[in-house]
């Protein structure tokens, strides 16, 4: 047995895409509640004027939804793990004859594919409503910034999908971890002019991977260099896909 | 040769000792079974053999390969049927079939030959574009066994294969186990708590409870060892027949139960009358008696004191601790 099982990432990878393929409610939910925030948020704060805002409100809000629903999208398949704990198929993958390497690194790409996906989506209807991007490096570094996103948020889901037991504790990681750290992570409203929340920011891994996705796709409104925040994003993801697959490596069935 | 040998094999979780230094082995060729009541501890070796669980102590092996050291060596040779189905119901059977092949790195060509040969196998040609969200509890265990077969396995395990299937289903797949043994001379390692089941499909079973074996011993020697026959009576005033009766030396063996008494014995017709003679005797009366040949169920009682759905029936406090330990 090989360490990198082509054949076997191959088919994991497979299976997260005809899934996501197949099902149509979460295909459609996927895009249209990001664009739900956008529009509704967008239009609605726009008129306001917000204290450290330097762009168009709609600018400035779409790195944050961009960010959201990879890491959603992303975070969706690590916990899809508890899925197939539960419905047994997780036994049959483990008593295969691959490495648990080769089940999480197919895993990843698969979520990472479905989450990118819906990130690009996203990045085309903001480019068609004329948000202005910065540079084809920005968008370039956009792109490895959503990458890093990805990877981080299919790790952190790991990690969760191998604690819990079952579907109980989800929306209670949802609504206090996720969702707050979300807000303060100037995904919705910059968070520089407040020195509080700027010191909280710096504590919240998301406020790194928007930060960075703003400064790179619009090149404004940013606290840190895209090149710190990418550094920064790079060390968090390898140390939740590290977690994420030693959690999963450890979890009997 | 031995397929599946296990020395001393034992599993704790905390406190609790689901397996307790079981040590068996299993011929090629042969169905093997264990015998138990729920949380006897037969899907916890199961998940040690097939590499899912750690044995605290002791060794075992599988087709040569030790199951703690040379884990693929073993994973490669083993096929699984879980208690629990284990299928991806968002895809088609031939899907789920087809993603098995592939883990176990069956090349193209044998891919497609294998896939239809065991859907053929288990009849389910037909069904095979069907997601399986939408196939019934008999059909997912059919294809499951089929995918259990996929990369021809030596050994199969099945863990209680047709627990919660009707009556009809059952035997289906009683037929399909038969024939795989025989058409692909698949070992088999079955689990069950149904003496029916036990007794049409095992060359040999070995009886389990609370972690040990009691016994193993092909079918017909187990019930021989019961004893020849067996009499089931009840009467009136049943403590002073059961005090006289026991001075009888032709009764092996004597079990008072629910009101009713089952006597081991030999040529039980001929006793009958002798028991009728000896209750008249005493003027107790009898109500109702019965004579007929040992089956599953009678060994055992006889090695375990009770029946094995009284048993089921019962939860004792130290199930409720760790009640997903105990999944038989």
């Amino acid at each position: 047995m090989k360490t990198f099982d082509l054949q076997a990432i191959y088919v994991m990878w497979l299976r997260q895409m005809k899934h996501f393929v197949r099902s149509k409610s979460r295909l459609v939910t996927s895009i249209i509640q990001p664009l739900f925030f956008l529009f509704i948020l967008g239009s609605g704060f726009r008129t306001i004027s917000m204290p450290g805002l330097e762009v168009d409100y709609l600018y400035f809000l779409s790195p944050g939804i961009i960010t959201m629903a990879i890491l959603f999208s992303s975070m969706f398949t690590g916990i899809s793990v508890l899925w197939d704990k539960q419905f047994g198929f997780l036994q049959e993958v483990l008593v295969a004859p691959i490495s648990r390497i080769s089940i999480i690194v197919g895993r990843t790409l698969g979520g990472a594919t479905t989450a990118l996906f819906q990130g690009f989506i996203i990045l085309i209807i903001i480019a068609v409503l004329g948000v202005p991007f910065s540079s084809v490096i920005g968008i370039l570094s956009a792109i490895a910034f959503m990458v890093l996103i990805a990877f981080t948020a299919v790790g952190f889901g790991l990690i969760i999908a191998s604690k819990m037991q079952d579907f109980q504790g989800f929306p209670l990681i949802m609504n206090l971890v996720i969702m707050p750290l979300l807000f303060l992570s100037s995904a919705f409203f910059p968070v520089g002019s407040q020195s509080t929340l700027q010191t909280i920011a710096f504590f919240n891994p998301f406020f790194y991977m928007v930060d960075g996705l703003r400064g790179s796709l619009i090149g404004k409104n940013n606290v840190l260099l895209p090149q710190i925040d990418i550094a920064i994003v790079i060390v968090i993801c390898i140390i939740m896909i590290g977690l994420g697959s030693y959690f999963f490596n450890k979890s009997e069935v | 040769m031995d397929i599946i040998k296990t020395n001393q094999l034992t599993r704790k979780f905390d406190d609790f000792t689901a397996v307790d230094d079981i040590s068996f082995s299993v011929k090629k060729g042969e169905i093997f079974g264990f015998l138990g009541p729920n949380g006897a501890g037969k899907t916890t070796t199961i998940k040690m053999l097939t590499t899912l669980l750690y044995p605290t102590s002791g060794s075992a092996s599988i087709a040569g390969h030790d199951i703690i050291k040379e884990r693929n060596d073993v994973r490669q040779n083993i096929g699984v049927v879980f208690q629990e189905p284990a299928l991806d119901i968002e895809l088609s059977g031939k899907e789920n079939l087809d993603y098995h092949a592939r883990m176990y790195n069956i090349p193209r060509e044998k891919r497609k030959e294998r896939i239809k040969d065991v859907l053929q196998l288990v009849d389910l040609e037909n069904k095979q574009d069907t997601f399986v969200k939408f196939y019934s509890g008999g059909m997912k265990r059919r294809l499951e066994i089929a995918r259990g077969l996929m990369h021809s396995p030596v050994v199969l395990f099945l863990d209680e294969p047709t627990l919660g299937l009707d009556a009809q289903t059952r035997r289906a797949i009683w037929q399909y186990i038969r024939k795989m043994n025989k058409e692909e001379q698949t070992t088999i390692f079955l689990t069950t708590h149904y003496m029916d089941e036990a007794d049409y499909l095992c060359d040999r079973i070995g009886i389990i409870d609370h972690g040990k074996i009691l016994v193993m011993d092909s079918v017909s020697n187990l019930k021989t060892s019961v004893g020849n026959d067996l009499i089931t009576l009840s009467s009136t005033n049943m403590g002073d027949l059961i005090k006289r009766l026991e001075k009888e030396s032709w009764i092996k063996k004597l079990k008072n139960q629910d009101n009713f008494l089952t006597l081991y014995v030999e040529k039980g017709d001929e006793k009958i009358p002798l028991i009728i003679e000896i209750a008249q005797k005493l003027s107790i009366k009898i109500k109702s008696i019965s004579v007929r040949k040992p089956t599953l169920d009678d060994v055992f009682l006889s090695y375990t004191g009770r029946t094995i759905r009284e048993n089921n029936g019962k939860v004792n406090p130290k199930d409720m601790i760790h009640p997903r330990f105990h999944r038989g």
